[in-house]
């Protein structure tokens, strides 16, 4: 975001600097072409990033039932996936563990933001450092000590402990989406409400929330994706009654190769691209949030 | 906004970070100075710091940085042409996309491309190399995770290249510098705080992988997360595994201390 900014600040700087300059530095920007290798290479770094899930797509059609010769196209393996109960019912849990915990933590994160939006600055620094915890530490020690965590306080692992992982790690991502939209908001915006003689609740409800709305729903979104593609927290929290999607595909895949996985993949990453174009337009429209969150 | 108003609404903020952020330091902390029957000991620490697991860890931390290496060398270039495509919000769509997929599926599509008669084989056949057993060795655990990370590794590069003010390098240039000069003298230091970050973003995470060692390396390769999970899952020794989790927390906060405030605080404000 601040890139951004900076970038509209240079372009200003520039322009009051004369036509001139104005003209060569657009020249500049559309001149900045690339050369035959550059395109090439992107080209390739395309290709190599996608051949693996391509790789998984294209045998989720293999009659053959293994994953490195192709002998002929069946739909069978996506047959057996509709016929499998207990994965539609453990994908049907992962995706209400998703909303449920996004829901939470989207409410949780956008309160929090904005008590912290006007929280004196030292503070706010040593909350964010607090925030950013669970965003930099690895997943596996959040597992750990979730798991302790649940254990102390002697709630069973199961669907609660994994929702309540959820939200407790797509919180801190919320914040981080929801506070730049903030900080963005002119101030006086609030302060013309309220000399017009709106009361707090009508500020929220109708000044703040609307203005931030788009980093709210880039915050949910995230958490989703976050949520839904989560392994190795859930690994430590499930138990061993309940199950996610991706903890089963890992049981799965530690007995071997099944071509019904690959027919789920192929399905998800239809899924995953739906999912994205949806987050896209959202940000597109709504902010200049790049994508800087990468999914782990 | 009143003082009462805002603690009200951060209310349940405060107490998602006291119970899911403050208390399970604590208890990963207080873990690990206990045996395993629950009596204080530190006898944890001194079991880490025998050649057996400072072995691992070293191991662990070799591998991390190879793979930061590795990502890097691939990413580097492709964050610099993706800033002088065209289509640039199409491209990092295209490229940021795959790091959404889930980690798991693009990990278990490496069982059918590494396998013996899978297709790397054929091209290494071809060559004259092969095929030889790929999965289930050191090299397929690094080729997974560098695929793996070169998302996030580009991605920080770009925005900081994106970041350079085009004027910079046209200046540069007037001023009689050769293309060499320009990337080694402006572009490089001015986009080491993307690299800063990438390399924050993939080093951390390639400590604790643990479902790429499980699945794709066999148990050739033994990360810092393999063994918290060995603790914690199989051998029930949480005393020992919240150890190796403390040590890997100290080597987090060491590792952003060298990288440099920086990539943390410019996570947060973006």
């Amino acid at each position: 975001m601040g890139s951004d900014e900076r970038h509209r600040d240079q372009a200003a700087s520039v322009r009051s600097g004369g036509a001139t300059m104005r003209a060569a530095l657009d020249r500049g920007v559309s001149e900045a072409r690339l050369g035959f290798f550059g395109r090439a290479y992107l080209w390739a770094v395309f290709l190599v990033l996608y051949a693996p899930i391509a790789y998984l797509i294209l045998f989720s059609f293999n009659e053959g039932g293994t994953m490195h010769r192709f002998t002929g196209f069946t739909l069978e393996w996506y047959r057996e996936v509709a016929n499998d109960t207990r994965l539609i019912v453990i994908v049907l849990y992962t995706v209400l563990i998703a909303l449920l915990a996004s829901a939470a933590a989207t409410a949780v994160g956008t309160l929090g933001a904005i008590g912290m939006y006007e929280l004196r600055r030292r503070y706010r620094e040593a909350l964010l450092t607090l925030n950013n915890v669970l965003i930099v530490s690895s997943d596996v020690v959040i597992g750990a000590s979730f798991l302790i965590l649940f254990t102390v306080v002697g709630l069973k692992l199961g669907f609660v402990s994994v929702l309540l992982s959820h939200i407790a790690f797509s919180v801190p991502i919320v914040v981080l989406m929801v506070l730049p939209k903030l900080y963005e908001m002119p101030p006086t915006l609030i302060d013309a409400a309220r000399d017009l003689g709106a009361g707090p609740l009508d500020v929220l409800r109708r000044v703040i929330l609307p203005y931030i709305t788009p980093g709210v729903l880039a915050g949910f979104f995230m958490a989703l994706t976050y949520s839904l593609d989560d392994f190795a927290v859930t690994f430590f929290v499930t138990g061993s009654g309940f199950s996610t999607l991706s903890v089963e595909i890992y049981s799965r895949a530690r007995r071997g190769i099944s071509l019904e996985i690959n027919a789920l993949s192929a399905l998800l990453f239809l899924i995953t691209v739906l999912l994205v174009l949806g987050y896209y337009v959202i940000t597109r429209h709504g902010g200049k949030i790049r994508g800087v969150f990468v999914k782990r | 906004m009143s003082v009462r108003l805002r603690l009200l609404y951060m209310t349940p903020y405060l107490i998602w970070l006291a119970l899911f952020v403050v208390l399970p330091i604590g208890l990963i902390a207080v873990t690990s100075l206990t045996d395993i029957h629950g009596r204080p000991t530190l006898d944890n620490f001194a079991r880490f710091f025998t050649p057996t697991y400072l072995t691992m860890a070293a191991t662990s931390v070799w591998y991390a940085f190879l793979i930061t290496v590795c990502s890097l060398a691939i990413a580097y270039p492709a964050a610099y042409a993706l800033t002088r495509t065209r289509h640039k919000a199409v491209w990092l769509l295209l490229i940021i996309l795959p790091s959404w997929v889930n980690l798991l599926l693009k990990t278990y599509a490496f069982l059918g491309i590494l396998a013996l008669e899978g297709p790397l084989n054929a091209v290494l056949a071809l060559l004259g190399a092969g095929p030889r057993p790929l999965l289930f060795t050191d090299f397929s655990f690094l080729l997974v995770s560098t695929y793996i990370f070169i998302p996030f590794m580009i991605l920080p590069i770009f925005n900081a290249l994106e970041d350079i003010p085009r004027g910079l390098i046209e200046a540069a240039e007037d001023l009689g510098a050769t293309r060499l000069d320009v990337f080694r003298r402006v572009i490089w230091p001015l986009s080491l705080d993307g690299v800063k970050m990438g390399a924050q973003a993939v080093f951390i995470p390639a400590l604790s992988l643990f479902m790429i060692t499980r699945l794709i390396a066999g148990n050739r390769v033994i990360t810092l997360g393999t063994a918290i999970e060995e603790h914690f899952l199989v051998t029930q020794d949480w005393g020992m595994g919240a150890t190796i989790a403390v040590m890997l927390i100290v080597m987090m906060a060491a590792t952003m201390a060298l990288v440099g405030r920086r990539g943390l605080s410019a996570h947060g404000k973006r």
